[in-house]
């Protein structure tokens, strides 16, 4: 069930490729990770709609293959 | 699944704060319904806790419904505000509290 941090960066840095991706496995068991995701994609859109842009760059699987990921997402500076 | 969608619209419309949650409001079965139920304490919300534990078509049906893969999922008069990482940030930045006292007047 547990998914390399590598994997998820690259999931995430293919859907939205001017993202800087900053992962923390929290329980280094591989299963429960933070990331902190920053892109200009993000521009416009509230946090729900932030997130699900995210979710759908991990293509469902978020909720399943990948139990636990805090997300927090933010604009470049 | 179109009855789980009527079943979750009524809840929602039925109660002005709902949390989907796994557990209960005493026993939070997971880390981040247990974070999620900890801010609206905070926030001094009365809230309908829902547990998805119970009911596999809620469980299931609440995802669709609020296009949104992972429980907790807060609801505020009918509307999907998000899950515990967006209910920490928005209560971090008093946007909860005040989201909650503007559409239901229960915060502190």
């Amino acid at each position: 069930m547990a998914m390399p941090a590598a994997e998820i960066e690259a999931l995430i840095k293919a859907a939205l490729p001017d993202a800087t991706v900053e992962i923390r496995d929290l329980a280094g068991d591989g299963d429960h990770y933070q990331a902190i995701v920053t892109s200009a994609a993000f521009a416009g859109k509230n946090r729900v709609q932030q997130h699900k842009l995210v979710y759908e760059a991990l293509g469902g699987r978020m909720g399943g293959e990948l139990h636990a990921l805090q997300l927090t997402t933010t604009l470049p500076n | 699944m179109s009855d789980a969608n009527e079943r979750i619209s009524q809840i929602v419309n039925e109660h002005d704060v709902v949390l989907f949650m796994k557990g209960t409001q005493l026993f939070p079965q997971c880390g981040f319904s247990s974070r999620a139920v900890a801010i609206l304490e905070h926030c001094g919300a009365d809230f309908e806790g829902v547990d998805v534990l119970q009911d596999m078509e809620i469980r299931q049906g609440i995802k669709a419904y609020s296009d949104w893969p992972t429980i907790p999922q807060l609801y505020v008069k009918g509307e999907f505000v998000g899950g515990s990482d967006i209910m920490m940030e928005m209560y971090e930045a008093g946007e909860l509290q005040q989201l909650l006292q503007e559409k239901v007047g229960s915060a502190n």
